[in-house]
């Protein structure tokens, strides 16, 4: 088993795949604990709906790099959720729900309608759960998703202490002189980014798994803001490389396994937690 | 000149007066208790003052130097903080965020300001657990600690007792009470007009009619007659 790994990973797009797929579960967690706290657990699946629209507006209009339509459109509809939510005639997760679905319909309708491809199953059965296309990734992707990654993470640790603020009590922040209206805008922005890096992860179906299990199952076990950031993240990485290398190995789609093993590991931190939590 | 200055101040959403014609004005050292049935426009004021939200008119003017940033809040307990996973001294720490825009760590001043108001709260002891263990009084002494780091001139309390029981409670209208002793303004809105009695040195009633006085003036006046005996049949 271990020569075939070896084997496996002397492929580029494997190694990739793995450079990818660890960044992407690293960011993801980091803002999951933040995006569950607010109650906003949704907003992944909404925005990558949305963002499986802007794929499908993208593949028909024979966009060479589908990104620079995706990405934007995507950071405006978070931006317009996260903001939005409290002046906004529909709320929360009405709003979220709203959106996600209109988008995915339009989003298939067009490819149908417009398609230039002849395996239209494949394709949206792609888009949908990330079956392959972690696989196709070419240098140019993964050095953009290097590049996201890094900035994410950086703007992450930067503005920590007022992420966790507005998270925690957003009038208070506001009292003290927090512009709590930029944070929110930062933790949009960035929501976006990683909903659309993680689209080629695990496909816009199951990115709300890698957004709230990591930092679900860290709150089963741990009892400050930090230690849970700290160890959904951790927890995140090791979940996505071991999904990975399982899915290499047994030939499952990538997506889903890593998912698998999201929900496996939040199995055993609450049985953890049942049995004497860890209390930092 | 006055801490705080309020004149002639209408409040309400979206266009829609709730309150208007508030005048009154908040001194060093005052504890300030505001009373008044609900949805009379407590907490829209209190968010007025600090200004999370604008008046519909009128002027809320600040003296003696104090700052905005310069009034700790103290607002009502949120649903979301009820499972939150943060400790005690993480929550405190966010108080000393408003000092400058830009602030990826704490300095060791700021950490030091933080053991200071968990000891003055008696939270110290706490410190490393999380917040959602702790009783509501233990929690609210926390908020209260997070409060005094951001300003420690002027507090704006909301509802600070609500869902407390009677002993927790006493407990702490004390420390409050020690506080305003101390040289801290306290502003507080509250439903329990029998407390306010008991520790204000003015009171502001909104609702259909409008009193600002000293608590003495307030007890001779109709309002609070009416009030403080319809607050009395109440319990």
């Amino acid at each position: 088993m271990i020569g075939k790994l070896g084997l496996y990973l002397q492929y580029p797009f494997v190694r990739y795949a793995l450079i990818v797929g660890v960044l992407i579960a690293l960011c993801s967690s980091l803002l999951g604990v933040t995006l569950v706290l607010k109650r906003f657990s949704f907003i992944g699946d909404g925005l990558s709906h949305v963002a499986f629209g802007a794929m499908s507006v993208a593949a028909v209009m024979n966009l060479t790099d589908e990104t620079l339509l995706v990405l934007p459109v995507t950071i405006l509809s978070a931006v317009l959720l996260l903001r939005g939510g409290k002046r906004a005639k529909i709320r929360g997760d009405a709003a979220i729900a709203m959106i996600s679905v209109s988008a995915l319909a339009f989003g298939y309708l067009i490819m149908n309608v417009f398609s230039t491809s002849t395996n239209l199953s494949g394709d949206v059965c792609t888009t949908l759960f990330g079956s392959t296309s972690i696989l196709t990734l070419t240098k140019q992707d993964v050095v953009l998703c290097i590049v996201l990654s890094l900035v994410v993470i950086t703007v992450y640790v930067l503005f920590y202490h007022q992420i966790f603020a507005v998270t925690f009590d957003e009038s208070f922040a506001a009292s003290e002189g927090i512009r709590t209206e930029t944070i929110n805008l930062v933790i949009a922005v960035i929501t976006a980014v990683i909903i659309v890096l993680a689209m080629n992860l695990v496909g816009s179906l199951l990115i709300s798994a890698l957004v709230i299990f990591p930092a679900l199952s860290a709150m089963r076990l741990f009892r400050s803001f930090r230690s849970v950031t700290v160890f959904s993240a951790v927890l995140s990485v090791i979940c996505a490389f071991s999904g990975m290398i399982v899915s290499i190995l047994a030939g499952t789609p990538v997506g889903s396994t890593i998912v698998a093993v999201d929900v496996l590991a939040f199995a055993l931190c609450s049985a953890a937690g049942r049995f004497g939590g860890v209390h930092l | 000149m006055a801490l705080i200055t309020v004149k002639d101040l209408a409040l309400g959403y979206e266009g829609q007066k709730i309150v208007g014609g508030l005048t009154f004005e908040v001194r060093t050292g005052d504890y300030l208790c505001i009373v008044g049935e609900n949805g009379s426009g407590k907490t829209t004021l209190m968010k007025t003052l600090l200004k999370l939200q604008d008046p519909l008119s009128g002027t809320i003017e600040l003296g003696d130097g104090l700052l905005r940033n310069e009034i700790g809040y103290l607002p009502q307990q949120t649903l979301v903080q009820k499972d939150f996973p943060a400790s005690v001294r993480e929550v405190v720490l966010s108080g000393c965020l408003g000092k400058g825009g830009f602030h990826p760590f704490y300095t060791r001043e700021e950490k030091a300001l933080a053991d200071k108001q968990m000891e003055r709260m008696e939270v110290l002891d706490l410190a490393d657990r999380s917040i959602r263990d702790l009783s509501g009084g233990q929690q609210q002494r926390v908020l209260l600690a997070r409060a005094l780091c951001a300003a420690d001139k002027v507090l704006v309390l909301d509802e600070p007792v609500s869902g407390l029981d009677p002993r927790v409670t006493e407990e702490l209208y004390t420390l409050i009470e020690k506080l305003n002793k101390g040289g801290i303004t306290v502003i507080m809105i509250s439903h329990d007009i029998d407390a306010a009695l008991k520790y204000a040195s003015h009171i502001l009633h909104i609702g259909k009619t409008v009193f600002f006085g000293t608590k003495e003036d307030y007890l001779k006046s109709e309002t609070g007659r009416q009030y403080a005996a319809r607050g009395g049949e109440e319990r």
